[in-house]
């Protein structure tokens, strides 16, 4: 079909000024928050509410035209990014929380809720919304389900899918399915679990139902400062074995210290540091987290922590968070292009990790900066870098290719939050082997026999075994989309026909 | 050649030299994943049909089929990790022994499943059969943190890992944990652990069951956060009255606090069980669902515990019932009928309220099925895992019934 008939037919559902089609207006979606993939979709459109995208969707199913889903677009992989054969849907347009449930802490929302909006608008009932991507003020909460995003305070109270509660989806086949309970009990196998972090290539999510949490009646803020990467490391191999569980545990190294605190988000982080710990502790009783406090303050400091500092009030704690959750912000102005990365480690495995993530940045010449959720072992091992230095970007991309083989060889993993998309493709294979992929691409097709959403996203397919499945009507055998192979080529190098801006 | 003979030859006399089934099914006992994926590659070939069994204690072994495969000697655990808070563990290993192993280390896995204490790991992941302690640390699936298992054609398919966040691919341990084996035989669990908690107090009040439900909402509505929240009927607390039990699990600090706090909210009118009371109580409550013919579990909104047990009540009896009021689960056990199961879960269902049968004989489970009454779309799904991960139908499961 002709793009201008495709349009048309978009237009008819959202109205003509909800498609977007110049290449200027679907430049505005050709890159998500890591600045290493650009594709430029085929057409953007921006439904305004469910039966639209429901009819949008239905349209695509009929026309068997592939769909990417968008929230916010500040993803981390290259998830969100359609290429020339696929419509981009838009949806932060459905932005509506349609329940708030104070009794029994559900709320419902549409994907297009931004993650900080919902627990502003439970805030009056003394609850929140779990999950705090750095992103919270921006990312949606469909992107958050479609992710299985995190964030610091992921550490006591669980990723998206432990707040999950239930689902609307529509499959790319057009029809609309109901996973999972409002108490949370599913309706068979665990398809809400199985849904949240398939990264938009399973459906999208039209209702989302979320379990809210009290807000914590006391909390204690910890800065606490190392002249040594290793002891901060070891520091916090320290805390989790003690038992206590902090609701967050987060470490920056001193080049992102020094970001930060040459930013209009200076926190007051001690400069010649060379790692700082941020820590809440959080619960319902004073004494309880006093005496957990200082258990962990004698911890550190037998770990070798110069100074343990508690924020005095609110404004403190407020202050502390803000340097450390505005900190890719902050490490953004080093330089032109910053590559955010995303690997978990075990978190004994933690100092040894970061001396080799060092001993891989100064081989190849680059800058690191670590900010990262040291509690999960979750590392951001971040790369500042200018594209226009010729070789560079090469230079960046074998840096983290192998700290990614560094992460894996300490048995971590690839990425703990920022999901696989674009950018983690070309790693899958060394974490999972083909049996394994090819069982995740079956399960896809479970989904979306046609593999029309979100298409070469998440399984490297030339990786997977061959699998056979029973046949059924609703398993007409498709043809694999084949991956073109510039997906598991370097990254920057897809799809730059036209030229970078 | 007969079954067991080509058995014998495919895995060793060893995998085949244990006592057959009641039933006269031979059972055979795979030592590694390995021979787990052999087996059930044959079977598809051969068109044997396989029920599954970890210790034989939970789930009835009385599905037709022309073997049994046990997980018995998966009994490894490759490791425990105190200062990861993490653990590999395979799926024939008895909680028991896990349990002790994990002390020793210093380290807890905060599940109280239901059942008998040598129940095997991998059943209580296949059924997903959470206990009391799942009012603060989640169901089953919030204490993994990666599977292996086997498709019922024989492939081996790792999921997840074992780092506490992971992101990597589909998370397929998701579909295994409450799955009752119908996509795949789980071969080993990647578990995520806590630190031995040095305080764990019990305390219990009796009295008549609204009563006490009023009483957990008040509990909640104090900020005050227990391990487990759970009321009990007199006959699984060994009681005169109904019982609300509480645990609360931690540091000293931490537990002498929330003590504290429980004090000022309800007055007092809990009674302290001393360590051996408490052990008693939980692990009898956990074993009486082992002792009764059917369990199963219902999900609904915690506001809607005291409507859910006077329609359990109702419909099937409350002799043996634990629920955990502030996050709407609810495990009943006792006898009942096809008839009056299937009417139950109609009814739940109107209340958007899943019913998930966990155990029971063949005969009531093949008609009522572990899960039924689905959403809109639910089944598709459901029937396409099926033949995705056992499209032989090698793997003898109720999965749904035959109504």
């Amino acid at each position: 079909m002709t793009d201008a008939t495709l349009v048309d037919a978009l237009a008819g559902i959202v109205g003509a000024r909800q498609v977007r089609v110049t290449p200027a207006e679907r430049l505005t979606y050709a890159r998500d928050a890591l600045p290493t993939h650009r594709r430029v979709p085929r057409v953007a459109v921006l439904p305004a509410n469910r039966d639209e995208l429901v009819a949008l969707v239905r349209l695509l199913a009929a026309l068997e035209v592939a769909f990417v889903a968008r929230g916010a677009g500040t993803g981390l992989s290259g998830g969100a990014l359609a290429d020339a054969s696929a419509v981009l849907i838009v949806l932060t347009r459905l932005d509506r929380i349609l329940r708030l449930d104070p009794t029994n802490r559900v709320a419902v929302v549409e994907p297009g809720v931004v993650n900080a909006r919902l627990s502003a608008a439970a805030a009056p009932f003394g609850l929140r919304y779990g999950p705090d991507p750095s992103s919270e003020t921006a990312c949606t909460v469909g992107g958050n389900v479609a992710e299985n995003a995190g964030g610091p305070h992921c550490l006591k109270y669980g990723v998206t899918t432990h707040h999950v509660l239930a689902l609307e989806v529509i499959l790319a086949d057009g029809s609309v399915v109901e996973l999972g309970s409002p108490g949370g009990e599913a309706w068979g196998p665990d398809l809400v679990g199985l849904f949240v972090g398939s990264e938009g290539t399973f459906g999208i999510a039209t209702r989302i139902a979320v379990r809210l949490l009290p807000v914590p009646r006391a909390v204690r803020t910890l800065l606490v400062d190392f002249t040594s990467l290793r002891a901060a490391g070891e520091a916090v191999s320290a805390i989790i074995a003690s038992g206590i569980v902090p609701a967050a545990l987060e470490m920056m190294d001193q080049s992102c210290i020094q970001a930060v605190e040459d930013s209009v988000y200076a926190a007051g982080y001690p400069r010649d540091a060379a790692a700082v710990l941020l820590l809440d502790l959080d619960g319902p009783r004073d004494e309880a987290i006093d005496a957990d406090g200082e258990t962990i303050a004698e911890l550190v400091r037998a770990h070798g922590a110069r100074s343990v500092r508690g924020a005095r009030d609110a404004e403190e704690r407020e202050r502390l968070w803000l340097g450390r959750k505005k900190a890719f912000g902050a490490l953004g102005r080093l330089s032109r292009d910053l590559v955010v990365q995303d690997a978990v480690v075990p978190r004994s495995a933690l100092p040894a990790v970061l001396e080799t993530i060092a001993t891989i940045a100064a081989r190849y010449g680059v800058a690191v900066s670590n900010v990262f959720h040291a509690g999960d072992g979750n590392l951001h091992p971040n790369i500042a870098f200018d594209r226009r230095v010729p070789g560079l970007e090469a230079r960046v991309e074998a840096a983290s290719a192998e700290i990614m083989a560094a992460c894996i060889a300490a048995g971590g993993t690839i990425t703990g939050e920022h999901g696989v998309g674009l950018d983690k493709l070309r790693y899958m294979p060394l974490v999972f082997d083909g049996d394994s992929l090819a069982a995740m691409d079956a399960l896809r097709r479970v989904w979306d026999p046609q593999a029309r959403a979100n298409p070469g996203k998440v399984i490297p397919v030339q990786a997977c075994r061959e699998w056979t499945q029973a046949r059924s009507a609703r398993f007409e055998p498709v043809e694999r989309v084949t991956l073109g192979a510039e997906a598991l080529g370097p990254v920057g190098a897809v799809d730059d026909s036209e030229g970078r801006g | 050649m007969s079954l067991l003979d080509r058995v014998r030859a495919l895995l060793g006399n060893d995998a085949v030299d244990v006592a057959a089934s009641p039933d006269g099914v031979p059972r055979v006992a795979p030592a590694s994943p390995d021979a787990v994926a052999l087996l059930l590659g044959t079977a598809r070939e051969q068109g044997w049909r396989v029920r599954l069994e970890g210790a034989g204690t939970w789930m009835p072994g009385d599905a037709p089929a022309d073997l049994a495969l046990t997980t018995r000697r998966l009994d490894k655990i490759p490791a425990i990790e105190p200062q990861d808070l993490s653990a590999t563990a395979e799926a024939g290993i008895g909680c028991d022994l896990l349990r002790q192993q994990l002390a020793d280390r210093g380290t807890w896995l905060a599940l109280d499943p239901p059942g008998l204490a040598g129940r095997s790991l991998g059943s209580v992941v296949a059924t997903a059969t959470a206990g009391p302690l799942r009012n603060a640390f989640g169901g089953v699936r919030d204490h993994l943190l990666g599977v292996t298992f086997v498709t019922g054609d024989g492939r081996i398919v790792q999921s997840g890992g074992r780092v506490m966040k992971n992101v990597a691919g589909y998370d397929l341990t998701k579909l295994e944990a409450g799955g009752f084996g119908a996509f795949g035989v789980i071969v080993l669990a990647h578990l995520r652990l806590r630190a031995l908690p040095r305080a764990d107090q019990t305390l219990v009040l009796e009295g008549p069951r609204p009563d006490l439900t009023q009483v957990a909402e008040d509990i909640t509505a104090a900020g005050i956060e227990p391990a487990a929240l759970e009321l009990m009927s007199p006959a699984l607390a060994r009681r005169e009255r109904w019982a609300l039990a509480l645990r609360f699990a931690g540091s000293a600090a931490v537990v002498a606090a929330e003590e504290a706090g429980l004090r000022a909210a309800t007055g007092g009118r809990f009674a302290a069980l001393r360590a051996d009371e408490a052990h008693g109580l939980w692990m009898r409550a956990g074993e009486s669902f082992a002792a009764r013919p059917v369990a199963f579990r219902v999900g609904g909104l915690p506001d809607s515990s005291d409507e859910l047990l006077d329609l359990l009540q109702h419909q099937v009896g409350d002799e043996w019932i634990s629920a955990s009021p502030a996050i709407g689960a609810i495990r009943w056990g006792g006898e009942t009928t096809v008839d009056r199961l299937r009417r139950l879960r109609r009814t739940l269902a109107g209340l958007e309220v899943p019913l998930t049968l966990e155990r029971a004989p063949w005969p009531v489970r093949s008609a009522v099925g572990h899960f039924g009454a689905y959403r809109e779309g639910v089944g598709p799904l459901v029937a396409g895992l099926r033949r995705t991960f056992d499209p032989g139908e090698a793997l003898v499961v109720a999965v749904e019934g035959t109504e």
